[in-house]
This record gives C-alpha cells, sequence and structure tokens, in this order.
C-alpha cells in the first residue's frame, strides 16, 4: 500500500494509528494481569485493616509518594539501607500502588517499627524538631482530624466489591475500629506496619 | 460576511491567550515548589499550600493548562489551515475550551485540597476525569471532523501527529483512570500493585509521548517550516519517522519501573523499544532541523526562529538522554534522584515550553491581524532568558541527581553504607538553590510575554480571515 492512500483517507488513518499505538500496551499489560506473580499475595500479605486503609488513604491525599517511594530495589545498598527488596507479592491491595519514583526523602516500604509512634507523630508534626536537616513540610492538622467511621465502611465495601478478601464482619467492625481515631493516629498505624512482613536476617 | 466563509479564529485566540495565562500560573507554582524545598517555612504549615499536594499541581498546570491549551489552539489553527476549511461545530469547539477551562479551574481546586488518585500526570479524580472524557471526545470529533470536510485530497502532516495524539490520550486516559467511587471526591482503582503500576506508567509515559512529544512535533511541522519559509526537509522521514514513533513509544513504558517488582521480562521489553525510540525521536529533530536548510541566516534576525531551533536541540538532546537512562544500568544510579528532574525540564521546558513559545509568537499577530509581535526585541530577551533560565535549571539538576545516585550506593570497606540519607539531602542543599534561580529566570520571561502579548492585542480588534482556496 502506498503511504498516499493513507494519507488520503482519514478513517483508514485512525484505523492504523489505533492499530499501531495498541500493540504494545496489550503485549506488555495482558500477560502481567493473567499472571499469579502479580497478583497473588505474599505469605503474611492480608488486606488492610480499616484503620490502616485510613491512614494510607492519609498518605495518599497528603501526596507523600511525591517524595517517598515504596519500592527496595534488589541491590545491595538498598537493602543495607532499607531492608529486604519489595516483592509484587507485597503490593497486591495496593489501590493505587505507591511506588513513587522520587526520593526526595528516603523509602518508606519497611518503615514499620523503626521508629517509636511518639517519634512519628512529633515528626509529622513539625520534621525538623527531630531532624534539623530535613525539608519535609509538617503535618500538624492530622492530630485535629479524625477519621470519618462512615466513610471507612464504604471504603471497605468498595474494595469487597472490587475483590479484595474482606468478609462481611470486617466490614460491620470497622466503623468501630476507627471511632475515635485521629487521621494522625491512623496513618501512624499504617507506617507502622509497612514492610513489616519481612525482616532483615542478619 | 458568510462565516463558513472565513475561519473559526476565535476558540484560537481563547486557548492562545490562555496558553500564556495558565504558563505563568503553573511555573510559578513550580517556583514556589522549589523554593520550598529549600526553606520548608514556605509550606506555612497549611494543607492546601504544601509541597506535596502543590507539586501535582505544578506538573498538571503546565502540562495540561499550558501544554493543553497550546496544543488545542495550534492544533485547531492548523488543521483549518491545512485544510482549506473552517472548525466544523463552531459550539462543539467552544465547549472545547470552556471544558477544558473547567477542567484546570477544578483541578486547581481539588489537588490543594489533597483530592487525588495519586497516580502521576491522573491525580484528579472520577467525575473530573469523566469531563476530560467528554471534552476529549468532542475535540476528536471537531478535529477529525473538519479534516473529514478538508478540500484538498492529502492530510497534511502537522494533522497526522495531533491526530494520533488526540486518538492516543483518549485511550490512555480511559484505561488508567478505571476507578469505583466511594464518594464523589474518593475512588478505588480497578488494578492493584504491579499491575496498577504497569497501567501508570504505560499511560504516565506516552502522555509524555503523545501530549508532550506527538502534539508538540505536529506544532513543529507547521511552525517551522511556516516561520523559515522553507518546505519539511524530507517527506519520506516523516512517513518513516511517524508509524514508528507512535507504535513504538506505546512499549517503552515498564523503563519507569526498572528493578521494581516488575517481572524482568516487561523491564526488558521496556528497555529494549526505548532505546529502539531514539532513531524514530532523532527522525522528528533532523528533519525539523534540516527544514531550515537555506535559511539559517533567518536566525540572526528571527528570535522567533531561534525559540524554534533551540526547542528541536532540546528535543534531540531530551531523547537521547531519555533512551540512555532506560538502559538498566544507568537507571540503576538515576531513578529516584534529581537526574529524573533535570531530564524532565530540559524536556518540558526546553522542548515543549520553546516549541509553544516560538509557535505562539508566530501565530499571535495573525490571530490579530498584525504583521509582527509589539517588540520583536522583547522576543529576544524573552529568548535568552528562557535559554538561559533551563541550562541554569537542568545543569545544577544533574549534578545533583548523580551526587544522590552516588551517595546512595557509597559502600565502606566493611561492606556499611557511606552515607545516611540526611547527608544526601545536605550535599544538594546548593543545586536547590541554583534550580530556584534558573527556574526564577524561565517564569520571569513568561512576565515578558505576557507584556509583549498584552500590547500587541490590547488595541486590536480581531478581523475574521477569509477561507483561503488550496492552491
Amino acid at each position: 500500500m502506498r503511504h498516499e492512500t493513507i494519507e488520503k483517507n482519514v478513517n483508514l488513518m485512525m484505523v492504523l494509528i489505533v492499530i499501531a499505538i495498541s500493540i504494545g500496551g496489550l503485549v506488555e499489560l495482558i500477560p502481567l494481569m493473567m499472571s499469579s506473580d502479580a497478583t497473588e499475595p505474599d505469605e503474611n500479605i492480608v488486606p488492610y485493616s480499616a484503620l490502616r486503609l485510613a491512614g494510607r488513604d492519609v498518605y495518599v491525599r497528603e501526596g507523600c509518594y511525591n517524595c517517598h517511594s515504596q519500592m527496595i530495589r534488589p541491590f545491595r545498598s538498598e537493602t543495607e539501607r532499607y531492608g529486604p527488596y519489595t516483592t509484587a507479592g507485597e503490593t497486591v491491595y495496593d489501590r493505587p500502588f505507591q511506588f513513587g519514583s522520587k526520593r526526595t526523602g528516603p523509602d518508606l516500604a519497611r518503615v514499620g517499627g523503626r521508629y517509636s509512634d511518639e517519634w512519628q507523630r512529633l515528626h509529622l508534626n513539625d520534621p525538623r524538631a527531630l531532624v534539623p536537616e530535613s525539608n519535609m513540610p509538617g503535618y500538624p492538622w492530622l492530630e485535629a482530624a479524625m477519621v470519618d467511621p462512615d466513610l471507612i465502611t464504604r471504603k471497605l465495601r468498595t474494595l469487597q466489591f472490587l475483590g479484595d478478601p474482606y468478609t462481611d464482619d470486617d466490614i460491620a467492625a470497622a466503623a468501630a475500629a476507627v471511632a475515635g481515631k485521629t487521621e494522625m493516629e491512623a496513618l501512624i498505624a499504617y507506617l507502622q506496619e509497612l514492610g513489616t512482613n519481612r525482616r532483615a536476617r542478619r | 460576511m458568510d462565516t463558513s466563509a472565513s475561519y473559526n479564529d476565535k476558540v484560537v485566540r481563547q486557548f492562545t491567550v490562555m496558553t500564556v495565562v495558565w504558563g505563568i500560573v503553573g511555573m510559578l507554582v513550580g517556583v514556589l515548589i522549589a523554593a520550598q524545598l529549600i526553606w520548608p517555612q514556605l509550606n506555612f504549615d497549611l494543607p492546601f499550600l504544601t509541597y506535596s499536594r502543590l507539586r501535582p499541581l505544578h506538573t498538571n498546570a503546565v502540562i495540561f493548562a499550558f501544554g493543553g491549551s497550546a496544543l488545542f489552539a495550534t492544533s485547531y489553527y492548523v488543521v483549518q489551515r491545512t485544510c482549506h476549511v473552517r472548525l466544523v461545530l463552531d459550539k462543539l469547539a467552544a465547549f472545547t475550551f470552556w471544558g477544558w477551562q473547567v477542567v484546570i479551574v477544578l483541578a486547581a481546586i481539588t489537588l490543594p485540597l489533597g483530592i487525588t488518585q495519586s497516580k502521576e500526570y491522573a491525580e484528579l479524580e472520577w467525575p473530573i476525569d469523566l469531563l476530560i472524557a467528554v471534552v476529549w471526545v468532542a475535540y476528536a470529533i471537531v478535529f477529525f471532523g473538519t479534516i473529514g470536510k478538508r478540500r484538498i485530497k492529502h492530510i497534511y502532516v502537522a494533522n497526522w501527529f495531533y491526530g494520533a495524539f488526540i486518538i492516543t490520550i483518549a485511550v490512555l486516559h480511559i484505561f488508567n483512570n478505571l476507578a469505583i467511587p466511594v464518594t464523589l471526591t474518593k475512588s478505588y482503582t480497578i488494578y492493584t500493585g504491579v499491575v496498577d503500576a504497569m497501567m501508570q506508567w504505560w499511560y504516565g509515559h506516552n502522555a509524555v509521548g503523545f501530549f508532550l512529544t506527538a502534539g508538540f512535533l505536529g506544532m513543529m511541522y507547521y511552525f517551522v517550516p511556516k516561520q523559515a519559509g522553507r518546505p519539511v526537509y524530507s517527506y519520506r522521514l516523516s512517513v518513516v519517522h511517524f508509524w514508528s514513533l507512535i507504535a513504538i513509544y506505546m512499549w517503552a513504558g515498564p523503563h519507569h519501573l526498572h528493578y521494581t517488582s516488575l517481572p524482568d521480562w516487561a523491564q526488558t521489553i521496556g528497555m529494549v523499544f526505548s532505546i529502539i525510540l531514539l532513531a524514530p525521536s532523532w527522525g522528528g529533530m533532523i528533519n525539523g532541523i534540516m527544514t531550515l536548510s537555506g535559511a539559517w541566516h533567518k536566525l540572526r534576525s528571527d528570535p522567533i526562529l531561534k525559540f524554534m531551533i533551540v526547542a528541536l536541540s532540546f528535543y534531540g538532546m531530551s531523547t537521547f538522554e531519555g533512551p540512555m537512562m532506560s538502559i538498566k544500568t544507568v537507571n540503576a544510579l538515576s531513578h529516584y534522584t534529581n537526574w529524573n528532574i533535570a531530564h524532565v525540564h530540559s524536556g518540558a521546558l526546553g522542548w515543549v515550553a520553546m516549541m509553544t513559545l516560538g509557535s505562539i509568537y508566530s501565530l499571535l499577530p495573525r490571530l490579530y491581524n498584525r504583521d509582527s509581535m509589539y517588540s520583536t526585541k522583547l522576543i529576544d530577551v524573552h529568548f535568552w532568558t528562557s535559554t538561559i533560565g533551563v541550562v541554569l535549571y537542568a545543569v545544577p539538576m544533574w549534578i545533583a541527581g548523580v551526587t544522590e545516585g552516588l551517595m546512595w550506593r557509597a559502600v565502606n570497606d566493611d561492606g556499611t553504607l557511606t552515607y545516611s540519607f540526611v547527608e544526601s539531602i545536605k550535599a544538594i542543599h546548593p543545586y536547590h538553590g541554583l534550580r530556584l534561580l534558573g527556574g526564577l529566570l524561565f517564569f520571569s520571561g513568561m512576565i515578558i510575554m505576557a507584556y509583549n502579548v498584552w500590547k500587541t492585542i490590547s488595541d486590536k480588534k480581531p478581523v475574521p480571515v477569509a477561507v483561503m482556496d488550496p492552491a
């Protein structure tokens, strides 16, 4: 076919453009979606509890991913600094994923248990009170904001609908689990369990 | 005058003026967040002024508000001139303008409020995503409808690129944003973990490849030959690099996920296609630069052409750097560092913004029945502030990126890490300062442009331009 034919026929050109742009995505996405490596949870990986989910959504809302990755690469220098490298099976309940693309601050994939709850609270309120060289913003409003119990129930229901294995009992207990908790407490609950399914062996 | 006998330049004028406005807004937010990295006090402990909420506002504003308005403006102008017909469906075209502005305003409200999907360049929540989809379909109808009515058999090369950009962005936007709403302001994506990551970077990389590349190549293929007064260098090259560019770009997304838990086969495919991508990218650069053959002397007197040629040079550099950074060994050093920031800005400021600025300086006088901008001297001043600004931005970020990469991987003889993370933050502090200076320079150029634009259009009444008969 001469290119002139395409240049004179806008419908043909549109069809050929659609074909040209479709192949790459199909080849990379469909096998991945079918692959158990990418979609099956690791041992010890369960859906987020109500409080941790509320904390995760605070993490997403505040845009923590703009500066903190959650993806330890399989290099010695990274496993030495952050702990065992991140596996696909650890992220299967992450909607959306929080791998990040820029480390203005350190990776957080295994920050769980590294500092005390009180350290996290003080640091989130005023990072420079604990790390003078830090250029992280403070998030003092989290201590004043309460987690919404009605909302968390709706969130769990949506996730159940999407196929995450929450039981009806989980959903029924969700509102009580977050009642009276601040967003700060929820965020710390999320951070403190990040990556604790695997520990560095030394 | 019979309206079908004149071009619809109203919508072009609207988008052109908003390009300048949103450029200033988007870059101002960029300057603010660059300053926040130096002086974190500038976050003021206010949620809506906090860096982590404003960074997505900056990226969305410069890509979709500034770049998007420029693409709408130039594609509507180019498709009318090269098809020798008025844009179809005046009201639908007007809807795309107002719809797009509403999207931008909603983004400017929701992102500082923390309403976000957190997927880069796809942060906007589902109601806004739906509006984007509707506006985009309207855009496609207006654009392709106009091509369908053309009075000349051949579809001009610029329209191939604009067309591929419009179709592909629709596909990317729809699939990456599939989500189930919880409330009006919160949804959960239907994908999880690495599948979500792959979907996101299939989208994210091709937002670069189509929004910021194919669309702007469309702009290049009209305004560079026009401004140089020379025909496109090689027809054959444009055919070959068009099809190879759009087909190969779509494979390159996984290079954003090197050494992550994305399976190796996908990373390797992404790397291979990213390296191949150098060829079609440089095809476009060569075709643009060589179009100046026989017109090089015009660079001495025409700052608009200087904008364009520097844009093409940055395009060539960025599309060499990109494939290089997609090599896994290089990526192991560059990923997560400010090297990415340098790369992005040499592309976004050097290529996208410079091509836009040159094209707007070329376009604006014609939209307002003038021979030229109010001041050619000020265009030249803008050219130099922009060029020095990009360099002053990118070079410190390159140095900072390599510094971070090397410090993070440095180990002592006994196998322990040499530096703590916070030492790398201290080390790059001076480069943040230089970057802010570069950003400020580029931003000040936009202010000069705004003045020049104001003086050009404020006392001019636009006159309808009659549709030209095909030669």
